[in-house]
């Protein structure tokens, strides 16, 4: 069986085949120049015409930003006409990036979400053809107080609840994270428990700097989110959030993956805060916990142990839909690591990329 | 007056050609243009016949991108009245990337 692996970088789409998890082949660029921040393995038949479709945001600084999907694992690709993503006329906005594109459950053959910047959440029926702007979260009234983070005002999260597709999270920095209970048709702001340091109010509604969460498919309620500062638990589907970092080296970071099936298990990535932002002890270590965040443990074979100043962003880090579980994460200094025994281990499968923006990984049929 | 007298001709680079037909450039006749022969109205027609074309120079609020220019001649026409210059009669419109990136 194959695994694919998507990465996108600042200058284009690469991807990653191997049949063993142990070596890789790579093709790319594709859209060369386009940053790539967003990308998707739809593994639904029904959308790709029996194979997993690709999905890829691809923003060209010059030309503007087009979704593309590819029915044949990347070998062509097409693009909507009219770009896929468009702010109706009356906002007056225009999309800036395409930040997430987020397939929803088997259950809603065609549905794809996607965030974007300026925050906002976009709504696929046709498997990521044409999307319309889910108004309700638009005219939500927190909106016009978002503050942007350091990456622009977006949409870099979206998670659907496995089981009822009524329910489901966005993130946007820095308000934080935001719960629909019906099916998009209300929002309501869903912080309780999640600091904001920079807030002379220590526990605002909103404006919490959330940079990633994720879930597991078996344990649907229980998430692991990763704050500017703090990593945090829920397992109410984000009603409410628990600190769990406290036994980290440092609680700061962009990432966090949660284990596709095993629940209580999830990874994250730690950089000093704040004005350091570089791996504790100059040492590159994922760190893994299997028992929900009161432990965790550090996973370093493999991976650069001295002199190593790279960070991870957001969405560079993911793991795929294998038993065991491959885990994946990509450096903003173009090298990408692969773990074939869900951490224990890391091979480099590439170097000298432009900077890792976002990674996806799946095995295909 | 020749039909191509009557045109105005709009240049692009090699990095849209895919979206004017494989060609270097597409020619608009003015009378296409009706009462609008602007800018803004040769982008309007574009809309119409090359809206992936149109797309890569505004966006979806049919302003210029911040990093297209359009020159007309040798003029910038964010120096001049951008999307409400006028068009005259064979002139050419060239569609140019800024400077920009890394």
């Amino acid at each position: 069986m194959t695994t694919l692996l998507m990465i996108g970088t600042r200058k284009g789409l690469f991807l990653a085949r191997s049949y063993d998890r142990l070596s890789w082949s790579l093709d790319g660029p594709h859209f060369a120049t386009n940053a790539v921040y967003a990308a998707a393995i739809d593994p639904r038949p029904a959308v790709g015409g029996g194979l997993p479709r690709l999905l890829a945001g691809a923003d060209s600084e010059h030309w503007g930003p087009s979704v593309f999907r590819s029915d044949d694992f990347g070998a062509s690709w097409q693009e909507t006409e009219g770009g896929a993503i468009r702010f109706p006329t009356d906002t007056g906005e225009a999309l800036v990036r395409t930040w997430q594109l987020r397939p929803a459950g088997a259950d809603q053959p065609g549905r794809v979400w996607a965030g974007v910047e300026p925050a906002a959440l976009f709504r696929s029926d046709d498997g990521g053809e044409t999307f319309s702007l889910v108004e309700s979260l638009w005219d939500h009234p927190h909106r016009e107080r978002w503050m942007p983070g350091g990456g622009g005002l977006c949409l870099h999260t979206v998670m659907p609840h496995a089981t009822d597709p009524d329910r489901m999270l966005v993130g946007v920095s820095a308000a934080g994270v935001y719960r629909t209970d019906d099916g998009g048709a209300s929002w309501e702001a869903s912080n309780t428990g999640i600091d904001a340091w920079h807030d002379p109010n220590p526990h605002p509604e909103f404006g919490q700097c959330v940079h990633k969460f994720d879930g597991q498919r078996d344990r649907p309620d229980q998430l692991f989110l990763q704050n500017h500062g703090g990593v945090y638990r829920s397992d109410d589907f984000g009603a409410t959030w628990t600190a769990i970092g406290e036994t980290l080296p440092a609680d700061f970071g962009f990432p966090v993956a949660a284990h596709p099936h095993r629940a209580g298990t999830a990874y994250v990535y730690p950089l000093v805060k704040d004005a350091h932002r570089m791996p504790p002890e100059d040492r590159s270590r994922i760190y893994r916990t299997t028992d929900a965040g009161e432990s965790w443990q550090p996973l370093a074979d493999g991976l650069p142990q001295q002199h190593s100043y790279v960070s991870v962003l957001r969405d560079a880090l993911c793991t795929d839909d294998a038993d065991p579980a491959g885990v994946y994460f990509g450096t903003r200094s173009g090298e990408v690591f692969a773990s074939a025994d869900e951490g224990a281990s890391w091979t480099s499968i590439v170097r000298h990329l432009p900077d890792v923006l976002v990674v996806r990984a799946a095995q295909l049929p | 007056m020749t039909p191509a007298d009557a045109a105005v001709h709009l240049r692009v680079p090699a990095s849209l050609r895919t979206y004017a037909g494989g060609s270097s450039g597409v020619d608009v006749d003015l009378t296409e243009l009706g009462d609008r022969r602007t800018i803004g109205g040769l982008l309007d027609h574009l809309a119409v016949t090359h809206p992936d074309l149109e797309r890569r120079i505004r966006d979806e609020q049919r302003r210029l991108r911040r990093h297209v220019n359009l020159f007309l001649g040798n003029d910038n026409v964010r120096d001049l009245s951008e999307q409400d210059t006028p068009l005259a009669a064979g002139v050419e419109v060239a569609v140019m990337p800024a400077v920009s990136g890394g």
